[in-house]
């Protein structure tokens, strides 16, 4: 089992590195026949990478999932925000203790619509990760995006939400100030709304920190995506005290789009390009701006009392149980 | 709490040893340390709610296994065998000193009075009746959070019961919740924690994240008294901490200030 997406990706990186030598000696070469001779095995090289990516993506199980959803290069609520909209105005402070970084969100234009967006923002740098506290956000975080959905809400604009999170922050400063309700206070100013809303899933849907700011008219889940109510790691300490069975967890938890599609938890599963959606990121923020801009119409078409209505209608069904 | 014999008990807490019948007399609440141990869902409505007024609804609901979770089936038939319940959650209505109230008790014994469907279930009915019905809802909490072996289907629990207390706001119902030991993560994280009221037991575990996660995640030294009541109220996070002895009788006087407002 690898436990991260490098490690995972490795075989392909011994391929990539081949490719860039043969690459480094072609230019050298100044033979012409040889020269052709290197181009050659360098084709035959990209081929193998192509088919062997094909043959990985065709294949993902739930653990593989779990690491293509926290890969490094995996675009982030910041790439699909400057890919997607245009005009993006990044709005900070949740007015009542401080900045969160962890939560990004302002306003933005979607072709011509103006809108609120905002979504958990993991960093790419070691500086940025320890600014963005690796995505794990604060109270103030989810104040934030409170603040944000009631402007959304004054001037009548759709709101757009990423999610992409480990959890939220549990640490004794984010206990004191209250994340609990923080989380619970954002998930009921959601259930508020009635101008058109959409979550998209685009990485780790990671319990209580992604809920928060998930519960629009509509969830839409990337393909690769995943979305548990507790890290596979953790439930595998749980169950079997080791950590180290996650890739178990992560099957016995059924966190992967299908699976939530299947038991009703999501409306759309957005299909990713087929090399993965870091190689291909721009493939990747095409679908989703396709089908955000779908479903943000549907919704614009219905009256506001039915917005609440069906959001609420759609949420109170959420469960599997038997009566009688 | 161990039991030594029937006739004595050991505290858990301060590890006294105590008459079983003067520790239940005394409302399962240590004579010596004053630590309030866990009661059962229906221990808890006899001692709040008027006599015999409590008329439970919904308690064949019952929990399945969508997931086919390593372990969930036998679980559930030990909890209901153990409990003589069939989920987590006992939930109807009673009277509060003659006042129509809707009720919800969780029951730790009962997998951790965990939140899966069921439970959300309960808890969305509940606050739905107190909204149709404009009277009060009291939930009484004792969670340690969202049921694991349901997967997305709990998460989703509280993003259900938090759209419920919505119902309750907008048809100016109130909402008292009660948090005794433990009333934890995604159950602190969703319609707990945005009742209109928020009263707690002494000394109960409150909290977002269990105390290893949360030694892990934060930096510097764990206050003492760190997911406590007493933390939570020295925060701001909860209006008041209550005795059990002063439960129904808090309860009460609030319910007879907030209840009926909107309806004779």
């Amino acid at each position: 089992m690898a436990k991260n997406f490098n490690e995972w990706m490795q075989p392909l990186s011994e391929l990539e590195e081949g490719i860039k030598r043969l690459e480094a000696a072609r230019d050298r070469e100044t033979d012409a026949l040889k020269k052709a001779d290197l181009t050659n095995h360098i084709d035959d090289f990209k081929r193998r990478r192509d088919n062997f990516l094909d043959v990985m993506y065709a294949r993902l199980g739930p653990w593989e999932k779990v690491l293509v959803a926290r890969a490094p290069k995996r675009p982030y609520t910041l790439d699909y925000i400057n890919s997607i909209f245009t005009n993006f105005v990044e709005l900070q402070g949740d007015r009542r203790f401080g900045a969160d970084h962890a939560i990004i969100g302002g306003c933005a234009m979607l072709d011509d619509q103006p809108c609120v967006v905002l979504g958990h923002q993991k960093g790419r740098t070691i500086q940025e990760r320890q600014q963005r506290n690796f995505g794990y956000a604060r109270p103030e975080g989810y104040r934030k995006a409170i603040r944000l959905f009631e402007m959304a809400q004054r001037f009548g604009l759709p709101v757009v939400t990423f999610v992409d999170t480990p959890g939220a922050d549990a640490g004794v400063e984010a206990e004191s100030r209250g994340i609990s309700e923080a989380i619970a206070a954002s998930m009921l100013k959601m259930f508020e709304l009635d101008v058109p809303s959409v979550s998209v899933i685009i990485g780790e849907g990671g319990s209580g920190g992604a809920i928060g700011i998930a519960c629009s008219s509509r969830i839409l889940m990337q393909e690769h995506a995943i979305y548990s109510v507790i890290a596979p790691e953790g439930c595998a300490a749980i169950l079997w005290r080791m950590p180290e069975r996650g890739a178990e967890a992560a099957r016995a938890l059924r966190l992967t789009a299908q699976n939530a599609l299947d038991f009703g938890l999501v409306d759309e599963i957005v299909e990713e390009p087929k090399r993965g959606s870091d190689r291909q990121p721009l493939e990747a923020a095409e679908s989703i701006k396709e089908s955000l801009i779908r479903h943000l119409g549907e919704i614009a078409k219905l009256p506001k009392a039915k917005i609440r209505e069906e959001r609420y209608q759609k949420f109170r069904q959420m469960g599997v149980f038997a009566e009688g | 709490m161990s039991t030594k014999s029937e006739a004595f008990l050991q505290c858990s807490n301060c590890k006294k040893i105590l008459f079983s019948v003067d520790f239940e007399q005394n409302l399962r609440v240590c004579p010596h340390c004053g630590f309030h141990h866990r009661l059962t869902a229906r221990r808890r409505i006899e001692l709040t709610f008027d006599e015999d007024s409590f008329q439970e609804l919904d308690a064949d609901l019952r929990s399945v296994d969508p997931l086919e979770f390593p372990e969930y089936a036998s679980k559930l038939a030990s909890a209901i065998s153990k409990t003589g319940q069939n989920d987590s959650m006992v939930s109807g209505r009673a009277a509060l000193e003659g006042r129509s109230v809707s009720v919800a008790v969780s029951d730790f014994n009962f997998m951790g009075g965990s939140m899966g469907s069921v439970n959300g279930e309960k808890i969305a009915r509940t606050l739905e009746r107190a909204a149709e019905g404009h009277m009060p809802a009291i939930i009484f909490c004792a969670s340690g959070g969202a049921r694991m072996q349901e997967g997305l289907l709990s998460l989703m629990q509280m993003a259900k019961t938090t759209a419920a207390v919505s119902r309750c706001r907008e048809a100016g119902a109130p909402f008292i919740a009660v948090f005794t030991d433990p009333t934890m993560a995604g159950v602190l994280a969703s319609y707990a924690s945005i009742a209109d009221i928020i009263l707690a037991e002494p000394k109960s575990l409150i909290g977002f994240a269990g105390l290893r996660v949360a030694k892990q995640a934060g930096v510097g030294k764990v206050p003492d008294d760190f997911q406590t009541a007493e933390f939570a109220y020295s925060h701001g996070m909860i209006d008041r901490v209550v005795p059990r002895k002063e439960m129904r009788a808090t309860l009460a006087t609030l319910v007879r200030i907030l209840g009926g407002s909107h309806h004779g």
